[in-house]
């Protein structure tokens, strides 16, 4: 930049390399085309913006190595922030902006500000190259004779038809069944429920007993060996099919019931995994005896064997039989009947 | 001419040696003065692929530290609410970047904040590009590109805000494996395929994260080539103007306008972003704390561009049919999740191929429509952009319902009924809109522009003066090309041979008319000449007045009617004018 006086043919749409002006369109002058002193300006201006950016890179540095990184710091507007990240975030991002800010200044006020005009050229190829690439076409037609050796024809589209299949059949091993060989939808109808497994209560793992939960009180519950279990499988796929939850109603209210005694004392047992799209629910009220899924709004009615009564569900909430055991603790009388979670295809 | 700096022969040399390996400078004189035309809106696309550079840079930071399993860990870093907390090793190197690493939180949110902008940008870049027309011969093959980009946009986005493994995207998480479950037939081996088994199972995080960094972010990278490629050789659309032609390019040139514009706004972006990310909180997984399959927050919101998807989810009824009590099939979950996404991004892929065989149209386009010029297609855009905005909606009907007091039972049958309603109307109201402003574009072309200057003729009449558009202005209305509906076929041709596609024929006839047969015609030259002569005339009226045009003779307590010097100025001047004559 050192010729910053403004270009003679400026006003008036200059003939440049390869390029023609646009007919009849005013074209106004800047500042910095006219007044030199504004163009001095102007570059003060850009240098300035990259000066400042390498003085907040610097900065960057200096952020990084002296601030604590559990440090927080008060910021009007944003109140309590981690000074690490609010410090680095503000000056690598303003040391970077400041790079793109000058370049652009640079481009609208010293750079040439008249439109040029290009001519576009057809995309469709000149007959000639479709007469040449055909012609080619049919000489290696010929040459391999691929119309005339119909055998080879027709093996060679079967064989690069089926040699993708081994590439998909290894997925098949993505999942491999436990010992027994059960189908995804036998493991998806079972729980660890079974008849005398104590009920325990999620997370502190403590037994239950019926007068420990009050008419309207509601408990997450879990079986007693799901630790134990999760311990061995590694995973958490017990937990996400035998979560339960517990609500206690005067036992008049309950209206209906998935098995005849299914209640103990007007404690009502059910899964607690949505039959939506299986997300946990936990939000309960007490005067409806409804549950609410958080996700999509499902809603069920735990005083009406679980029906649903609003939102996407089509299933009703899984209830699980439950009674005492010899010391009185809460337990479940067998698993559920039908599967929990989710629909699916297998499930009928 | 300047001279060469050393720098600069060094480059030179540099130059000269690559070229004599792959013939470069041929490529280099071609495209150092290419010319790019300029609007804001071309802008959104840069926006788009410059946010997606920085996802990749924060994206290759944060694999360095991020650990995709699920292996149970006991968590002792600096966060102290969760120290001695169980959790899977991926979340806990999630807090270890979000606190024990300098930066880490930074780019992490910087990251999640570059993905949200990308897809955004896409999204809006995507509009730009349909209403313009843009999407015409020949470039509906970078459409067709666009569509799987915004596709895989938002896998990239899901893929990798379920990574951390936080309470919020296991959620999500389960969501996606009760969608998968419900597709027929194959749903629940394929469920268990992904997951490995049973939900949440212990591998589908490093799978998941195998296709987050590689085999997506693979994808994008390569179509984005593609897609910038295409607009080099096709060259960029322009808007039209004054000497803009759909035989030419008016704009910059690459070196030095463009480059310095483009390149700078790719740090202009960079930068945005990297404030955006130090000074804005995104996805404070720290809070929602580890993932449990029976826990859950209320209020849980996935990223923007998936509430639609939970929104349909939200707002279905629950339909689900048993076939002879063996299998299910889940129209609750297969509608919202399957069919509707699938049945919009088909559509949306398929519109250029559907509006060209509509319209007959083989031509090719550089120049861009004004959305008003082809109101089908626009009332088509704000149709669509209505059903996903009120799907949006649904996605946040808890949030909707607490902070307006109002029910979710009536907001959710509010909207099962308003996504029937509302986009058909939006379809017509935009149409009409768009044919208004046709019938205001062809009257200011014959009639000028209302100037706001009343003028009383001799015999006391008064007029408002109207004064010819400018030259932009008429360029850019004279830009539209009146396009005739197709003509009805004929059942037999004059020999009396029946016409094999007439039905076809016949619904591309009507279809064409619903697209423009209500278009409002251009004026012809004899009509813009009439007109011309018409604003000629009022000038000359307006002349003898011409000397006392200066603002301050126009006076504002008329409302701006032209005064003679000497004119009663103020109402009580007026009395005593008329008393006394």
């Amino acid at each position: 930049m050192s010729d910053l006086t403004p270009h003679d043919s400026h006003g008036d749409a200059p003939e440049r390399l390869g390029y023609s002006p646009v007919a009849d369109v005013p074209h106004a002058l800047r500042m910095t085309d006219t007044d030199p002193k504004a163009a001095r300006r102007a570059e003060r201006q850009v240098a300035g913006m990259f000066m400042l950016s390498m003085l907040l890179t610097i900065a960057f540095v200096v952020a990084y190595v002296t601030i604590d990184k559990t440090s927080t710091m008060y910021v009007p507007v944003f109140g309590d922030v981690g000074a690490s990240t609010f410090v680095l975030g503000l000056t690598l991002g303003a040391a970077i902006f400041l790079i793109g800010a000058g370049a652009i200044q640079w481009a609208k006020k010293l750079m040439p500000d008249v439109e040029v005009v290009q001519n576009r050229h057809e995309l469709a190829s000149p007959a000639s190259a479709e007469q040449e690439a055909l012609a080619n076409y049919d000489r290696g037609k010929s040459e391999s004779g691929f119309a005339k050796y119909k055998l080879i024809r027709r093996t060679l589209i079967g064989a690069l038809a089926l040699f993708p299949i081994p590439l998909l059949i290894t997925l098949r091993d993505l999942w491999t069944a436990p010992a027994g060989s059960p189908s995804p939808a036998d493991l998806l109808s079972v729980t660890l429920w079974h008849d005398g497994l104590r009920i325990v209560t999620d997370p502190s793992l403590m037994p239950i007993k019926p007068e420990d939960l009050p008419i309207g009180g509601l408990v997450s519950g879990i079986p007693e060996d799901l630790e134990e279990v999760q311990e061995l499988e590694g995973n958490m796929n017990a937990r996400t099919k035998a979560a339960i939850i517990l609500v206690r109603m005067d036992p008049s209210d309950i209206r209906a019931q998935q098995g005849d005694g299914w209640d103990y004392q007007g404690i009502v047992a059910y899964s607690k995994i949505c039959t939506h799209v299986g997300c946990p629910i936990a939000l309960y009220e007490q005067r409806t005896h409804h549950l609410l899924c958080p996700c999509h709004q499902s809603t069920f009615d735990l005083a009406d064997a679980g029906n649903v009564v609003f939102g996407p569900a089509a299933r009703r909430m899984p209830q699980l039989p439950i009674g005492v055991d010899e010391e009185g603790f809460l337990i479940a009388r067998s698993d559920f009947a039908e599967p929990v979670g989710p629909s699916f295809w297998e499930r009928g | 001419m300047s001279q060469a700096s050393p720098i600069e022969k060094a480059g030179g040399g540099v130059a000269t040696y690559v070229d004599q390996r792959v013939g470069s400078n041929k490529f280099l004189a071609r495209s150092l003065g290419k010319v790019f035309p300029d609007h804001w809106s071309f802008m959104l696309g840069e926006i788009a692929l410059y946010s997606f550079i920085v996802v990749l840079i924060t994206g290759t930071f944060l694999t360095f530290f991020y650990k995709p399993s699920m292996i149970e860990v006991v968590y002792d870093g600096s966060y102290v609410p969760l120290k001695g907390i169980l959790m899977s090793e991926a979340y806990a190197s999630s807090l270890d970047i979000s606190f024990d690493i300098r930066g880490g939180l930074l780019i992490r949110q910087m990251h999640h904040w570059a993905a949200l902008i990308f897809i955004a940008a896409m999204a809006v870049h995507m509009f730009r590009v349909f209403f313009t027309g843009a999407f015409r011969k020949p470039r509906e093959f970078n459409w067709l590109i666009g569509v799987v980009l915004v596709t895989l946009g938002l896998v990239a986005g899901f893929s990798g805000y379920s990574l951390p493994d936080d309470l919020l995207s296991g959620t999500g998480l389960q969501i996606t494996r009760g969608i998968a479950q419900a597709i027929p037939v194959i749903g629940t081996w394929a469920t268990f395929l992904l997951f490995d088994g049973q939900f949440p199972g212990s591998d589908f995080i490093s799978r998941l994260y195998s296709v987050h960094i590689l085999l997506i972010p693979g994808l994008i990278l390569a179509l984005v080539t593609v897609h910038l490629m295409l607009v080099w050789t096709q060259k960029h659309t322009q808007f039209p103007g004054p000497g803009r032609t759909n035989e030419n390019v008016v704009g910059y040139p690459l070196m030095p306008v463009y480059m310095a514009k483009a390149g700078g706004f790719f740090f202009i972006v960079f930068g945005i972003i990297a404030l955006i990310g130090g000074l804005v909180t995104i996805n404070p997984i720290w809070i929602f704390g580890p993932f449990m399959p029976d826990q859950v927050s209320a209020g849980s919101q996935p990223d923007w561009y998936m509430g639609f998807l939970d929104g349909a989810l939200r707002i279905m009824p629950n339909w689900e049919t048993n076939l002879f009590d063996w299998w299910t099939i889940s129209w609750n979950v297969l509608i919202p999740a399957v069919i509707v996404p699938g049945i919009l991004f088909t559509g949306l892929a398929l519109y250029p191929f559907i509006e060209a065989w509509v319209t007959g149209d083989k031509k090719e386009h550089h120049l861009l429509d004004r959305p008003r010029n082809n109101p089908t297609r626009t009332g088509f855009g704000v149709m669509a952009i209505t059903f996903y905005g009120l799907l949006w909606i649904g996605g946040g009907n808890d949030v909707i319902a607490t902070s307006f007091d109002l029910t979710i039972n009536s907001i959710t049958w509010f909207l099962r009924i308003a996504i029937f309603v509302i986009p058909p109307l939006m379809f017509v109201l935009t149409r009409r809109i768009c044919l208004g402003l046709q019938r205001r574009d062809r009257d200011k072309l014959l009639h000028g522009y209302e100037s706001g200057r009343i003028l009383r003729l001799p015999h006391g009449e008064f007029i408002e003066v109207h004064e010819p558009i400018s030259i932009k202005e008429k360029a850019v209305i004279m830009s539209k090309t009146d396009i005739a509906p197709l003509p009805a076929p004929e059942r037999r041709d004059a020999a009396g041979v029946r016409n094999k596609r007439f039905h076809l024929q016949n619904v591309q006839h009507k279809l064409s008319g619903f697209f423009y047969a209500e278009n409002i015609a251009k004026p012809s030259a004899a009509e813009i000449e009439a007109a011309e002569h018409h604003v000629a005339h009022e000038a000359a009226l307006e002349a003898p007045l011409h000397d006392y045009e200066d603002a301050d003779q126009i006076n504002p307590f008329h409302g701006g009617v032209l005064h003679h010097p000497g004119m009663p100025e103020t109402n009580a001047e007026q009395l005593a004018e008329r008393s006394q004559h």
